[in-house]
């Protein structure tokens, strides 16, 4: 699981859960797997990002070194900015651990970097 | 009797490491799940030149990822089956992978994606696989869940089996409800081989239909589920090969280079009967 889909993903299809975002994430082995960088892209999808979960799931994960807490302004035209972005976004993967739901506390295991978000029946909305 | 996957089995079994691999080395599938995605990535309509997000359900092995990767896209893959997703690592795609049921809603928070594709897997939600199955409650958790989950003016775009028109209906019906407008656009309506059903979803604006391939210009009618009239001009202005209005053009064109050509009649283009 790269932190682009951590970003965007939530356990809110659980019955009773609200938001469910962010997942709290838990890692047991995680890689840097090497990405062609696309400047267009990193900038473009910055604005649709919650930076401060994006933020702190690197911090979890001892990858936000370099990285702001707060998204500069006029960060389209910074270069290095966004090389750092695009590693923490799409090269950092968790491997191994799980997520867990802020709302239930319900956990979603990560096996060979796939989060498994399938509920049970019950669980169902 | 029926050689429908979805009536075989629930699409987790069905989808085992032996289909998975079977299905992913078999060229002929792997040709025509690019050509249906190419497709699909056309009825998007992005804006031209920009790397976007996109999110694809149903996204199995990857075959239909790869396309969007040559398109310069980054993607988000959902599936069911985790021996499909496991062939997906394999083969190494760039698209990060979630295995979820679709029917139990799209996971993702407001705005995610710049778009979303799906080729091959929606009618698989017409299955009732488990005792609390309702496919109708499922179409509308799946539809309602994913507008949510796409930027505004994101389209999504599904091609897929339909069995009957019910299932047209049905599916039109609850992505309505769920907030999207748009329908089924019918690509060569009129070849029992190259016919394909996309159904596309828009989330605002107030664009019309795209132009179904294969059938006559004034016959896309709006919202329409069914372009209906002969198929005349096909993809990119040429009469699909061998049917009878690609006979008639090739037969025009004779005549005005000057060759000796048959009259077209009633029977031009028909099928022979084989039997001498
Ligand atoms: C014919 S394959 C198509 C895969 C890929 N899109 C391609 O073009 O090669 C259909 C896929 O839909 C998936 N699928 C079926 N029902 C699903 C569901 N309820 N939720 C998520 N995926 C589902 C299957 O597991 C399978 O991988």
């Amino acid at each position: 699981m790269k932190l682009i889909t951590h970003n965007m993903l939530t356990s809110k299809c659980l019955k009773g859960v609200l938001t469910g975002y962010p997942l709290a994430i838990n890692a047991t082995d995680v890689k840097v797997n090497e990405v062609d960088f696309n400047p267009d892209f990193i900038a473009r999808i910055i604005p649709k990002l919650d930076w401060e979960v994006l933020w702190r799931a690197a911090d979890s994960l001892g990858h936000s070194e370099g990285l702001p807490q707060v998204v500069e302004s006029n960060y389209e035209a910074n270069q290095e900015f966004l090389k750092t972005a695009h590693k923490v976004l799409l090269e950092v993967e968790v491997e191994e651990g799980y997520l867990t739901c802020p709302e239930s506390g319900r956990q979603f295991p990560i096996t060979k970097g796939i989060p498994n978000m399938l509920l049970t029946e019950a669980e169902v909305q | 009797m029926s050689k429908r996957p979805e009536h075989q089995a629930p699409p987790e079994l069905f989808y085992n490491e032996d289909e998975a691999r079977k299905y992913t080395q078999n060229s002929r599938i792997i040709d025509i799940q690019a050509q249906m995605t190419e497709r699909c990535i056309e009825l998007l309509v992005l804006p031209d030149d920009t790397p976007s997000l996109l999110l694809d359900i149903g996204c199995g092995s990857g075959l239909s990822g790869s396309v969007l990767e040559e398109y310069g896209h980054m993607w988000i893959g959902l599936d069911i089956s985790s021996a499909m997703l496991d062939v997906a690592l394999e083969r190494e795609t760039e698209g990060d992978l979630v295995l979820a049921d679709m029917g139990e809603g799209v996971p993702f928070k407001a705005g995610s994606f710049d778009g979303a594709v799906s080729v091959s897997a929606l009618q698989w939600l017409f299955n009732a696989d488990k005792k609390s199955h309702q496919p109708v409650k499922r179409l509308y958790k799946f539809f309602s869940t994913l507008y949510a989950s796409l930027s505004r003016s994101a389209r999504a775009v599904f091609q897929f089996y339909p069995e009957n028109e019910s299932q047209l209906d049905l599916l039109t019906t609850q992505a309505m409800k769920a907030g999207f407008y748009g329908g089924v656009v019918v690509d060569y309506p009129n070849s029992a081989k190259a016919k394909k059903f996309f159904l596309v979803l828009m989330t605002g604006g107030a664009a019309p239909l795209p132009q179904a391939l294969g059938t006559e210009e004034s016959d896309n009618s709006l919202q329409i589920k069914y372009a209906r009239r002969e198929a005349s001009k096909g993809a990119r202005g040429k009469p699909l090969k061998n049917t009878r209005a690609w006979l008639i053009e090739k037969k025009e064109k004779r005549r005005k280079q000057g060759k000796e050509t048959k009259p077209d009649t009633k029977y031009t283009g028909r099928k022979r009967s084989g039997r001498f």
